[in-house]
């Protein structure tokens, strides 16, 4: 489990090309196209999540000065 | 003027609302709490002539004032009920509590409550009448719950003083029990009789039930529990003596006049029902007789003038219930009216004295008495000769016809009749013991005494009462069976006359001088043990507290923590532990979070592929 929000944005994008690599794959097997379009919504998708996570982080930076995620525990019990 | 029969309790009762809740001045809450009782007493009197009036077969009058409660077959009717038996109640109750009153104005001028004073004898008197008029024994129940109240109030009047709070206590607690027992009584001829109108008691319960059976027997005992608690007889006499806490004209009207009689009116009531069950009534005559004797040598070993007076009472009380156990009904009544009248003059004269010493209740701390304080000196010769039931007294005409009914009791009449006789003997002796000690000899304290009218009245009227009142007649004819008794052998009525006699003479041998004969006996050591043994009221205290007090106790220090609670706070416990448990998972981490959705998910998908 990484603690550096920096290493989780970049653990989530390599699932994301996993996710799409997946889905290029099933629709190669099963020869359909709808494997090509979901892609296309991943890369959409990891590119939105990516502006609000970066944003995200500059605010966790600037609140906390750290960018270790277990500072965010205010849930706590 | 019979319609305006609501009134009676319900001007005592504005009496009380007005002294509660108005802050009046000391002299126009005397007025208004006098004056209420006073306003009674007159409209009393009035409705009583108008009542005594029609033929003695209609001699009743009935006054719904409102629809109380129905349930089921039981409707209960907030219902007034005037018959002579409760004219006589009434009258002695307004006109005794007048008086009192009046005397109350004097004798609590000093006290810082006075106000509270009166609201709460207003209560006492607007709650007894209820007892009284009502027609159905709910309506009396609330008036006897209303006077034990009252009665709890005025004893720990004087609240600073935890003993005062402790007798109180013990009074209400004691008649509690007596209460209860009635309660169930009075469950059982509902449970019956689906009725609770005294008149129709009667009636269903003499076409229903037959004379011996245990439905009767029973329920017959039930409300003897409830009387035995009011009146203080056996086995629930202890609270008496200690009500003497309480200010002295409390104990003339509560305990002496009117509360202590509800028990005797109850059964009077209620005689058709006693009749279906005569062994509770031989149960009742036995009880009668054991407590007049009990109290009778109590009040023999007595130095507090007022425990005396307290314990001469219950003996009185026995001889009504010895006379109700017999069947003499109207000789009851008598009994209770001349009671009243001298009992209530003794007590009003035992506070004159008191007041007269600055509060000083000891006997052998007064003497000689006779010259300084001459009003008291006579109430007390006139009461004492009352109570002793000397010729021409009204104590004379009611003791003596209840001991003639008793002798011609079969059975164990004659052994009865003994008891009584006894009885007067002892009375007589206890009565001039305190007499010659208080008021002959030498003195010992300075007194002065100095009284206003609103004392010297209420004395001088009771005295004539406690002389005259022998000769009132009681118009008892169409309410209760004629008691048939013959009026025994001549050897019989000359012993019931002369008896008190001989104890007047022992009281004058033994305690106008002092007696060689009775100081050897009291250093004695078996005098000592009687005279210890006596004192104690024959331990009654000691037993109650060692059997039923003592066990309760323990009982409530091994229960502290309330065994059936702990099952509940064992629930609420519970339910915090689980909660402190799953907390554990609200870590406030992302990471862990997002572990845990990751394993949801998982385990979900998991579940819906192996299904």
């Amino acid at each position: 489990m990484r603690r550096n929000i920096i290493f989780v944005l970049m653990s989530m994008e390599i699932m994301f090309n996993a996710v799409g690599l997946a889905f290029i794959t099933g629709g190669s097997r099963w020869m359909q196209a709808d494997g090509q379009i979901m892609f296309m919504l991943v890369l959409t998708l990891a590119a939105a999540e990516v502006a609000v996570g970066l944003a995200l982080v500059l605010q966790l930076y600037k609140r906390f000065k750290t960018l270790d995620l277990d500072v965010l525990s205010k849930l706590k019990g | 003027m019979l319609n305006l029969l609501w009134l009676v309790p319900t001007l005592p009762l504005v009496g009380f609302v007005l002294l509660v809740f108005g802050s009046l001045p000391r002299k126009l809450a005397a007025c208004v709490g006098v004056g209420s009782i006073g306003l009674a007493a007159a409209l009393t009197l009035l409705i009583g002539l108008q009542l005594l009036s029609l033929p003695s077969d209609e001699q009743l009058f009935r006054q719904m004032l409102w629809a109380w409660f129905s349930v089921a077959e039981l409707n209960v009717n907030f219902t007034l009920y005037l018959d002579p038996l409760s004219l006589v109640m009434m009258s002695i109750i307004t006109g005794i509590g007048f008086l009192i009153h009046l005397y109350s104005v004097g004798y609590m001028a000093d006290d810082v409550a006075f106000n509270r004073f009166f609201a709460y004898m207003n209560l006492f008197v607007a709650a007894m009448l209820l007892l009284v008029l009502g027609d159905n024994l709910v309506v009396l129940y609330l008036g006897w719950e209303g006077v034990g109240l009252c009665s709890y109030l005025l004893i720990g009047f004087w609240y600073d003083n935890p003993a005062n709070g402790y007798a109180a206590r013990k009074a209400f607690i004691v008649t509690r029990i007596g209460d209860t027992s009635m309660a169930l009584g009075l469950f059982l001829l509902v449970m019956h009789l689906e009725t609770l109108d005294i008149q129709a008691i009667t009636q269903q319960a003499n076409a229903l039930w037959l004379p011996g059976s245990w439905l009767p027997v029973l329920a017959a005992a039930l409300l003897l529990g409830g009387a035995l608690g009011k009146s203080a007889q056996l086995p629930l006499q202890t609270w008496l003596p200690d009500a003497m806490a309480g200010p002295t004209p409390i104990s003339a009207l509560i305990h002496a006049a009117t509360m202590v009689t509800a028990g005797v009116y109850l059964i009077a009531r209620m005689h058709e029902l006693f009749l279906l069950a005569p062994q509770v009534m031989v149960v009742i005559a036995v009880i009668g007789a054991a407590t007049l004797l009990i109290s009778g040598f109590t009040a023999l070993t007595q130095t507090d003038i007022k425990r005396i007076l307290a314990f001469s009472t219950m003996s009185q009380l026995g001889y009504m219930f010895l006379a109700l156990g017999v069947g003499a009904w109207s000789a009851a009544i008598f009994h209770l009216m001349t009671h009243a009248f001298f009992k209530a003059l003794l007590f009003l004269a035992a506070g004159a004295v008191i007041i007269s010493l600055h509060h000083e209740q000891n006997i052998f701390k007064m003497g000689g008495l006779r010259k300084r304080l001459p009003l008291s000196f006579w109430c007390f010769m006139i009461g004492g000769l009352a109570l002793t039931a000397l010729p021409l007294t009204s104590g004379y005409y009611s003791k003596h016809e209840i001991l003639l009914a008793t002798a011609s009791f079969e059975n164990a009449g004659m052994w009865l009749w003994l008891a009584g006789v006894v009885g007067a003997l002892i009375t007589g002796i206890y009565t001039f013991r305190l007499i010659f000690i208080v008021f002959f000899g030498e003195q010992q304290d300075a007194a002065q005494e100095s009284f206003g009218m609103v004392i010297r009245l209420p004395l001088v009227v009771l005295c004539v009462l406690s002389v005259l009142g022998g000769w009132i007649p009681l118009p008892f004819g169409e309410i209760f069976p004629a008691l048939h008794f013959d009026h025994g052998s001549s050897l019989v009525n000359w012993l019931t006359t002369l008896v008190p006699f001989v104890g007047i003479g022992i009281a004058y041998l033994c305690f106008y001088k002092n007696n060689a004969l009775l100081e050897s006996f009291s250093k004695a050591r078996s005098g000592q043990l009687l005279r210890r043994f006596w004192f104690s009221g024959w331990g009654f205290d000691w037993f109650y507290e060692l059997f039923f007090i003592t066990p309760f106790m323990c009982l409530i220090a091994i229960n502290k923590n309330d065994v059936v609670d702990s099952f509940y706070s064992l629930l609420a416990s519970l339910a915090r532990v689980l909660h402190r448990l799953l907390s554990f998972t609200q870590t406030g981490r992302v990471r862990w979070y997002a572990a845990v959705i990751v394993l949801g998910v998982v385990s979900f998908v998991g579940v819906g592929v192996m299904r």
